[in-house]
């Protein structure tokens, strides 16, 4: 039967010869070739002390924005939990107090905003939904832990700082969503 | 005390605390090799380099829980590791360390004892390391265990045959038994009279053998753990597993002695006339075992290296190896090894 392609190859079923059934020259071949492997470059990247390294648009740990006056931009409208295909954030609304109004952007904010970071699969759906600039993904890698209980991150690891020096920049990230959005 | 009791004593002391340090360094360079050989960088946690690797994983073996099987023969089951143990250790008394030194006028080998049959010495209790497997593994009451235990017992016993017809070659041309007199006689030819370069096939037939009495790849049959989960010592746990692995890598130690010993030359090495003659009887014989510990190590190194080479035998391919080629091989080089001496 003529083949429809020409990729298949007649195997040969020869016997071996006397060289190659003493085996001893293919065992020294092997033995040649894991000693050469010995000196070549290591794949490894020892991660804590080395990073390999990803791209600006990395999709990490999250950051919740405060906006120039260092106001947190976050209303907890919820856009995001409801976003989130994971279903990792939770969070529990407040109304702004008299007094607050540096702390917070608008009326409403976000009294308790949590990501489970076993659920968060860094989709960045979240950041998309957003419609006040407040959760962006940055190129941070999340940290790892020892207990359940403390992958899941509250406030006070999401926030970013007041001053100009803690602030997290996602410039990059922010032109991509938006170009994304479009 | 006779002082040469006590030497003797002191230099089992130091034979135990080496062999033992040497097998605890051998798993943390298994692991470094594998690493190499695979491009991976291997244990590098604990310590500088991963050096407290061995201790680390001593500390942890000794935490885990001792598991005794219920329905095992509970006497025998802790038996097994423990003639692992004793002898693996056991081997080392009559290896040759280095040459004659003299204690109150009196020489005295560098060897825990001289028995004039030190090599029916070393193959009789190779052959009792097969009980600790075969007892370990019928003792734990689990068919895997069992079929490890019969896979090392047939393996052991057909490899030693072959193992020790070669060996009888080497009697025949050094015309002794003793280990020390079997070294010492390599010492010619400006200390190159080294018995591999007179008996090559033997050399090559003892150290396949070797690998299989030390149950290393490519004959690690018993404890495979793809086919038989962990072999004879599947239902062991904590220390005993312990000392069955920790038995592997001091046999290991043994045979790399054992290897040297008889076909390189043991603490033999070229120009050692000229070194011996311008230095004292204590340095000579510490670099002689210098020398043979080099030895020694290069052949841990290859037994990992072969290890991180060559896949597994299939077992009816092992005893093909073992029967049909290896022993009748070993004959035909005693028979070779006969007719040289008689008409030469």
């Amino acid at each position: 039967m003529q083949s429809l392609t020409n990729r298949s190859k007649v195997v040969s079923n020869k016997h071996l010869s006397l060289a190659e059934r003493l085996y001893l020259p293919a065992i020294f071949g092997g033995l040649r070739i894991t000693f050469k492997h010995m000196f070549k470059k290591k794949a490894t990247i020892s991660y804590p002390e080395e990073q390999r390294d990803h791209g600006r648009l990395y999709r990490g740990q999250h950051v919740l924005k405060r906006d120039e006056q260092g106001r947190e931009n976050c209303t907890a409208c919820g856009l995001c939990a409801v976003a989130c295909p994971a279903e990792a954030i939770t969070m529990v609304a407040g109304e702004r107090k008299k007094g607050e109004e540096h702390l917070y952007r608008e009326e409403k904010y976000a009294i308790e905003y949590n990501i489970n970071m076993l659920r968060c699969i860094f989709c960045g759906l979240c950041e998309e939904a957003c419609p006040k600039d407040a959760i962006y993904l940055t190129d941070r890698i999340a940290e790892s832990n020892y207990q359940r209980g403390q992958f899941i991150f509250t406030k006070d690891k999401l926030v970013e700082g007041i001053d100009k020096s803690d602030r997290i920049d996602v410039s990059d990230r922010r032109k991509a969503v938006r170009k994304g959005a479009m | 005390m006779d002082p040469i009791l006590i030497f003797k004593l002191v230099l089992v002391f130091v034979l135990f605390a080496v062999s033992l340090g040497i097998a605890a360094y051998s798993t943390y360079a298994e692991r470094k090799i594998a690493g190499f050989m695979q491009d991976r960088l291997g244990p590098n946690r604990a310590g500088p380099f991963g050096l407290l690797q061995p201790l680390a994983d001593g500390v942890k073996m000794f935490m885990k829980e001792d598991i005794i099987p219920e329905t095992s023969n509970r006497f025998l089951f802790i038996a097994g590791p423990a003639i692992t143990m004793i002898t693996a250790l056991m081997t080392s008394a009559v290896i040759p360390w280095g040459p004659e030194i003299t204690i109150n006028d009196v020489k005295v080998p560098l060897q825990v004892a001289d028995i004039n049959i030190g090599v029916l010495y070393v193959l009789g209790v190779v052959s009792l390391g097969v009980y600790g497997i075969m007892i370990g593994g019928w003792a734990s009451n689990n068919k895997y265990s069992l079929l490890g235990a019969v896979r090392a017992s047939s393996q052991m016993i057909s490899y030693e045959l072959a193992m020790g017809m070669s060996i009888i070659a080497i009697v025949m041309s050094s015309s002794s038994l003793s280990l020390g007199d079997i070294v010492a006689g390599q010492s010619g030819w400006g200390g190159m009279h080294w018995n591999i370069f007179i008996q090559p096939l033997g050399c090559l037939i003892f150290i396949i053998c070797a690998f299989a009495e030390c149950n290393r790849t490519p004959f690690d049959l018993p404890e495979s753990e793809t086919e038989l989960v962990g072999g004879y010592h599947t239902e062991y746990s904590s220390m005993k597993l312990g000392f069955y692995l920790f038995a592997e890598y001091v046999n290991m130690f043994i045979s790399s002695a054992m290897i040297s010993c008889l076909y390189f030359g043991g603490y033999n090495f070229p120009g050692m006339e000229a070194v011996q003659g311008n230095m004292g009887e204590i340095p000579f014989a510490l670099i002689c075992f210098v020398v043979l510990f080099a030895k020694i190590l290069f052949f841990v190194f290859f037994f990992m290296w072969i290890r991180w080479t060559i896949p597994r035998f299939r077992f009816d391919q092992l005893m093909n190896l073992g029967w049909k080629v290896l022993f009748p091989l070993a004959i035909l080089n005693v028979l070779i090894t006969g007719a040289v001496i008689i008409f030469f």
